[in-house]
C-alpha cells in the first residue's frame, strides 16, 4: 500500500499562539518500507504519524493511500480504513485496563464485527507469534512493560494491516525489552508490513534503512540507505 | 459494526469497572421507579379502600339527605347544613306514597353513655328501623333483629355491637339484659356480628335502638339520613326523581333534600382518587427527571475520564457511531438494571404494606408501572445522548495525547 503526501499542512492553535506542525510536507512511502522519523520535540513527528494513521486531517494538501484521496472520506470511512489497513503502537501502550490481554488483542476485531471463533483463532496466533500466549488471561496491570507492549503489538497486527505506525514503541521500556520489542517489530516488516517508527533514540533510528529528520514541520533530511536495503 | 453481544459485554465491563458511579445512577433511577410504584399503590389502595367502604350499599339503595346543594356538581353535601329538617313523618309519608320503595331506614346518630350495673361506656347510638340490618347487610351473632312495625312509635328493643357486649357484659349472655342510656331503658334482643369499620362508623362499638326512641333521647326533630331500598324491577333513577318530587310536595314546594345513589357517590370518589393517584405519580416522576440530570453528569464525567479509551477505540477502527452507541448502551444498561431494581423493591414494599395493613388493598396500577419503566428508560436515553454524542465527536488525536 503506497503512501503519498503532497504539500500537507497542519497548524495547531493554542489560544493566541499557533504552531505550524506540518509545513508543506511531501513524502512518498512504498509498500514494505521501513522508516524511522526523528527530530526534536515539536518538529511535527507525532502530527505526521497521526496524519498517516488517519487520526487527523490535514488543513491543506493531498494524502493518498493507494490512490485513494483520504480527504474525500467521511469519518466513518476513515475509521473503516484504519480498521482494515493500519495498526498503531504507542509509547504508553494504551491497553484498556479492565480487559485481559486476549480481550485487548481482540478489541479491533470486536469493533470490526468479526465472529468469536475467528477472533479467538487470530488472537491466539498473534499471541503465539509475540510469545505471550501464557499471558492471555492477565490484566494489563499484571504484566511487565515489555509484555504490555507485546500485547499492544499483537493488537496492532492481529488484523494483518498493511501499515504499522509506531510512536516511540520502546520509550517506556528498559533497553533489554526495548531491543526485544524492536526485533519483533522489524520481523513484521521483513514479512512485508510497511513500518514507520517515530523515535528520539538515535541508535534505534539508525536501524532503519530509510531515515527521515523533521525540523519545524518540514522534512529536513530523507536518507535512504541503499546498502542496507540491498543486503536484506 | 460491533455485534450486540460484544457491545453489551464491553459496556458491562465498563460498568463494573466504575462500580461506584454506576451504583449512584442505578440508585437514582431505582428510587424514582420505586417511588412511582409505591406512591401509586398507596393512591390506588386508598381508592379501593374507599370503594370497598361503600360497597355495603347495594345497587338498589338510595340515600336521602336533608339540605340541597345550590350548585350542581362537586361533592354531595354530606356535612351540609339543612335549612329544613327531614322528619319521621316525611319518611312515613314517603313510604306510603311511593309503591316503588321497598324498605326505609331513617337514621339518627348520636353518642351517649350506656350503662349496665356499675359499668358504663360512651358509645355511638344509632336510631333506625329493623330495615337497617338488611339494608347494610349486617349479620347477627346471636338473638334477633329489633322490631319496628311502626317506626314512629317508641320501642325498647335494642341491638348491640360485639365490642359493646364484651366491654359491658363480658361473658354473660346478652339477650334479655336491660341497659340504661340516660333516662331511656332498653332490652337487648340481639348482638351484631363482626367488627369492621364502614363509612366511618364502627358498628361493633355501637348500639342500635328504634329511631323514635333516638329522636326523644337526643331531642332532635330531624333525621340524619334516610336509606331507601328500591323494589326490584323499578328504575333507580326514576325512583330518585320521584322521591325528590314527593319530598318537594311534602315540604310545600321547596326542594330541600338531596338524593344520592351509590353509583354517583362512588363515581365522585373514584374521580378524586384517580386525580390524587395521578398527582403523586407525577411528583414521583419528577424524581426520575432529577435522576436524568444525574445520569447526564455522571456520563459526562465518564466520557472525560475515558478520553484515552475513546481515542484508542477510534484508532483501532471504531467509527463515531460505534463510540456513541457504546456509551448510550452503557447508560441504558445501567438504567435498565436500576429500573428493574426499583420496580422490584417497590413491589416488595407494596407487598409488605399489604401484609401490615390488610384492610387497604395496596396495589400499583399497571399503567403506573408501565409509565415508570418507560419514563426511566426514556430519561436514561435522553440524558445520556449528549454525553455519548460528545464522546463520539472526540478527536482521536487529542484523546490519545491527553495521557501520553
Amino acid at each position: 500500500m503506497m503512501i503519498e503526501l503532497r504539500d500537507v499542512c497542519k497548524t495547531f492553535y493554542l489560544g493566541e499562539s499557533s504552531v505550524q506542525a506540518l509545513n508543506h510536507v511531501n513524502l512518498t512511502i512504498n509498500a514494505g518500507e521501513y522508516l524511522s522519523v526523528m527530530g526534536p520535540s515539536g518538529s511535527g513527528k507525532s502530527t505526521l504519524l497521526n496524519m498517516l494513521g488517519l487520526l487527523d486531517r490535514p488543513d491543506s494538501g493531498y494524502y493518498g493511500l493507494s490512490d485513494t484521496d483520504t480527504n474525500q472520506l467521511t469519518d466513518n470511512q476513515r475509521a473503516a480504513m484504519r480498521s482494515e489497513y493500519i495498526g498503531f503502537v504507542f509509547q504508553a501502550y494504551h491497553l484498556v485496563p479492565r480487559l485481559t490481554a486476549r480481550e485487548n488483542i481482540e478489541l479491533p476485531m470486536m469493533l470490526a464485527g468479526i465472529s468469536n471463533g475467528e477472533r479467538h483463532r487470530l488472537s491466539s496466533q498473534a499471541m503465539q507469534r509475540l510469545g505471550i500466549e501464557d499471558r492471555a488471561h492477565h490484566l494489563p496491570n499484571q504484566l511487565s512493560g515489555g509484555q504490555r507492549q507485546r500485547v499492544a503489538l499483537a493488537r496492532a497486527i492481529v488484523r494483518r494491516p498493511s501499515i504499522l505506525l509506531a510512536d516511540e514503541p520502546t520509550g517506556n521500556l528498559d533497553s533489554h525489552s526495548g531491543i526485544e520489542v524492536m526485533e519483533l517489530i522489524e520481523e513484521l516488516n521483513r514479512d512485508g508490513i510497511t513500518l514507520l517508527m517515530v523515535t528520539h533514540d538515535a541508535v534505534l533510528g539508525a536501524r532503519a534503512p530509510r531515515r527521515i529528520k523533521m525540523l519545524d514541520g518540514t522534512v529536513d533530511e530523507d536518507i535512504i540507505d541503499r546498502e542496507v536495503e540491498l543486503s536484506t | 459494526m460491533v455485534n450486540i453481544a460484544d457491545q453489551v459485554f464491553f459496556c458491562w465491563q465498563a460498568i463494573l469497572r466504575h462500580r461506584f458511579r454506576s451504583i449512584m445512577v442505578l440508585l437514582a433511577i431505582s428510587i424514582g421507579v420505586a417511588s412511582v410504584v409505591v406512591l401509586t399503590a398507596l393512591g390506588e389502595g386508598a381508592r379501593q379502600y374507599v370503594l370497598g367502604e361503600f360497597a355495603f350499599l347495594g345497587k338498589d339503595i338510595l340515600v336521602v339527605l336533608p339540605g340541597k346543594k345550590e350548585t350542581t356538581g362537586g361533592l354531595p353535601p354530606i356535612m351540609g347544613e339543612a335549612p329544613r329538617d327531614l322528619t319521621l313523618d316525611d319518611t312515613h309519608n314517603l313510604g306510603r306514597r311511593l309503591s316503588s320503595i321497598d324498605q326505609l331506614a331513617p337514621l339518627i346518630v348520636g353518642s351517649a353513655e350506656v350503662s349496665y350495673d356499675a359499668r358504663a361506656r360512651e358509645v355511638m347510638v344509632l336510631g333506625t328501623t329493623e330495615a337497617f340490618v338488611s339494608l347494610r347487610s349486617l349479620r347477627l351473632a346471636s338473638g334477633r333483629n329489633i322490631k319496628t312495625d311502626d317506626f314512629r312509635r317508641d320501642s325498647n328493643e335494642c341491638l348491640i355491637g360485639e365490642t359493646v357486649k364484651d366491654e359491658l357484659l363480658g361473658s354473660i349472655s346478652a339477650t334479655g339484659i336491660k341497659l340504661r342510656i340516660g333516662d331511656y331503658r332498653c332490652r337487648i334482643v340481639g348482638v351484631l356480628a363482626g367488627r369492621g369499620d364502614a363509612m366511618g362508623m364502627n358498628l361493633s362499638d355501637a348500639i342500635i335502638i328504634s329511631v323514635a326512641s333516638a329522636e326523644k333521647l337526643f331531642d332532635t326533630p330531624g333525621i340524619f339520613r334516610l336509606l331507601v331500598s328500591v323494589k326490584p324491577g323499578f328504575d333507580i333513577d326514576s325512583v330518585k326523581q320521584r322521591i325528590i318530587e314527593v319530598m318537594t310536595d311534602l315540604h310545600q314546594g321547596e326542594e330541600d333534600i338531596t338524593v344520592i345513589s351509590p353509583d354517583a357517590m362512588l363515581a365522585t370518589f373514584d374521580d378524586i382518587f384517580v386525580v390524587l393517584t395521578l398527582g403523586v405519580a407525577a411528583i414521583a416522576g419528577i424524581s426520575l427527571l432529577v435522576a436524568g440530570v444525574l445520569i447526564m453528569n455522571v456520563m459526562l464525567i465518564n466520557v472525560s475520564q475515558r478520553t484515552e479509551e475513546i481515542g484508542l477505540l477510534k484508532a483501532l477502527g471504531a467509527s463515531a457511531d460505534d463510540v456513541q452507541r457504546l456509551f448510550l448502551l452503557e447508560s441504558i444498561i445501567t438504567v435498565a438494571v436500576g429500573t428493574g431494581v426499583g420496580w422490584l423493591s417497590g413491589w416488595l414494599l407494596v407487598t409488605v404494606g399489604r401484609e401490615l395493613i390488610p384492610n387497604v388493598p395496596f396495589q400499583t396500577p399497571p399503567w403506573a408501572t408501565l409509565i415508570a419503566i418507560a419514563v426511566a428508560l426514556l430519561t436514561g436515553l435522553v440524558f445520556s445522548w449528549l454525553p455519548a454524542k460528545r464522546a463520539s465527536e472526540l478527536q482521536p488525536v487529542t484523546a490519545l495525547q491527553k495521557h501520553k
